[in-house]
């Protein structure tokens, strides 16, 4: 059974669920249904016309759960009668469900986990796989998360940004699991550029597209992370690099600048190095320059700090880490980093030790330990 | 999103506000304070940010390898252990403020005279995914 083709017909099947009439809620129940039993019932007896299929069986769930709510509540059952399909078949309302998932009543949490069962057509039982939860928890949010945009229209036109914000959450959870979070991501993101074209929802698709180019260069056999400098850069994914500075210059060329371009354009000048010494590191940092105007993340500054470094040498890179404020996360770690380079590497073992401690992540604890037991054991 | 713990002792944490051991509360209170930690995991599963929740019992074993073909060293139980972990909850939260949030509403548990506890409660944030996106 071909999951994937099951799963990018789901957006379309759930706007043709609203269109005829059902709530988006209650549409959205039918449509995972559908699914479910689609999952089961298709690896035994494939249907001819699987979106036809989905849209009778999704609609039927529909109509039995109406009807049941209906027969509670001793209604006449007037809703039951087949609507005429009409013109639905070809309309895509696939971006008004971006917008709605996104909703900014949603918390950040909520809104990934309706994006991805609405839009991505992931299971509940997945989603909770895939964020470590139980699957009750994730049924329960994603029925607030409905709950919360109930009063809500799918025709209106929502805000890009919010839309890139979850999308970007996404692909930054990675992969645990049998769900690859970061290549769904990729998926609902290239959807998303097919539906409207706007320069920062393609800098995000290209940033995207250049950091999963480099996954299999980023990770050690034995799981230990490879810092940009020393991955193995045969290892690249081409194919992707490729396919990410073409959307990212079709972006630039709009000429409107935003965050995931600017982002994107700084991974491209990575992507194009062929060696880390052939990094063109005053570019990076004049993109990071751009950045900074663009976005106050403060990881921003660090990584210009680095950047920095690498232009102009480490007592340029200390004296732009010098005003930023020490309690930032990873301001340890590039500190440590900056005093190696300038030769300080008592300060900088110390530094690294410390860095390892406030790690975000075991990865980065695990790679920071090493830097510092590297340096305590020179000889 | 992210994950904390939040880690209930027996011993081990600075001294309560309401500080009267559970053996000396009525059988009410004792209810009620069950009650209590029930209606906060219940709330927290409506919520969508409930992971899990145990308790421990009191005496634990240590347990060390001694070497090829050897059985494992027990030891224990120790009376004089300072730190003692009588149980835990997991969240799955957006913030650090909201599991602050969480973990003082739980500290809030009724003790003796139906009293909040003012217990102190450790909350211990898990590690995250790498986000190579953002820091590489």
């Amino acid at each position: 059974m071909d999951e994937a083709l099951l799963r990018s017909l789901t957006p379309h099947v759930l706007s043709i669920l609203v269109r005829r009439g059902a709530d988006f809620a209650a549409a959205e129940d039918a449509v995972q249904d559908a699914l479910v039993e689609a999952l089961r019932s298709w690896r035994t007896e494939p249907p001819r016309d699987p979106k036809g299929w989905l849209i009778t069986v999704g609609w039927r769930k529909f109509l039995d759960t109406t009807r049941s709510d209906a027969a509670r509540r001793r209604r006449e059952d007037s809703v039951d009668e087949e609507p005429d399909p009409g013109p639905t078949q070809d309309v895509d309302d696939t971006l008004q469900l971006y917008f709605l998932c996104a909703h900014p009543s949603l918390t950040p949490s909520s809104a990934v986990a309706l994006t991805l069962r609405a839009v991505g057509g992931l299971t509940t039982r997945q989603i909770a796989q895939a964020y470590l939860v139980p699957e009750a928890t994730m049924a329960q949010r994603i029925s607030r998360a409905k709950r919360t945009v109930a009063g809500t229209r799918l025709n209106q036109a929502g805000d890009v940004a919010t839309v890139l914000r979850v999308l970007y959450l996404v692909f930054n959870e990675g992969y645990s699991g049998d769900i690859d979070l970061a290549a769904e991501a990729i998926r609902l993101t290239r959807l998303l550029a097919r539906s409207i074209s706007h320069p920062e929802v393609a800098g995000l698709l290209a940033l995207m597209l250049l950091h999963h180019a480099r996954r299999p260069a980023r990770t050690a056999p034995d799981g230990s992370l490879v810092p940009l400098a020393a991955q193995d850069r045969a290892r690249w994914d081409t194919t992707l690099i490729t396919e990410g500075i073409e959307i990212l210059q079709a972006a630039l060329a709009q000429d409107r600048l935003g965050e995931f371009q600017a982002q994107a354009a700084i991974a491209a000048l990575h992507a194009d190095a062929r060696t880390a010494a052939e990094t063109d590191w005053p570019q990076i940092v004049e993109w990071y320059d751009e950045l900074a105007e663009l976005t106050d993340s403060p990881i921003v500054h660090l990584n210009r700090a680095v950047a920095i470094t690498e232009a102009d040498g480490p007592r340029a890179g200390l004296a732009a880490l010098a005003p930023l404020d020490d309690s930032l996360p990873r301001h340890t770690a590039v500190a440590a980093y900056l005093h190696e380079r300038d030769g300080d590497l008592d300060a900088a073992a110390r530094l690294y030790a410390e860095a390892a401690a406030k790690a975000p992540n075991l990865a980065e604890r695990d790679h920071l330990t090493r830097q510092a037991a590297r340096l305590n054991n020179r000889a | 999103m992210a994950k904390y713990l939040l880690l209930k002792h027996y011993r081990g944490a600075p001294t309560p506000v309401n500080d009267v051991p559970m053996a000396q509360w009525t059988e009410a209170e004792i209810s009620a304070h069950l009650q209590y930690m029930r209606d906060f995991a219940d709330r927290l599963k409506e919520t969508g940010e409930f992971v899990d929740a145990q308790a421990l019992a009191q005496e634990g074993t240590f347990v060390r390898y001694d070497g090829e073909g050897r059985p494992p060293i027990t030891d224990g139980p120790f009376a004089e252990t300072k730190d003692l972990i009588a149980g835990w909850m997991i969240i799955d939260v957006d913030s650090y403020e909201r599991a602050v949030e969480l973990t003082g509403e739980l500290s809030a548990a009724p003790g003796a005279g139906g009293k909040p506890i003012h217990e102190w409660l450790e909350l211990r944030p898990f590690y995250g995914v790498q986000q190579p996106a953002i820091t590489e």
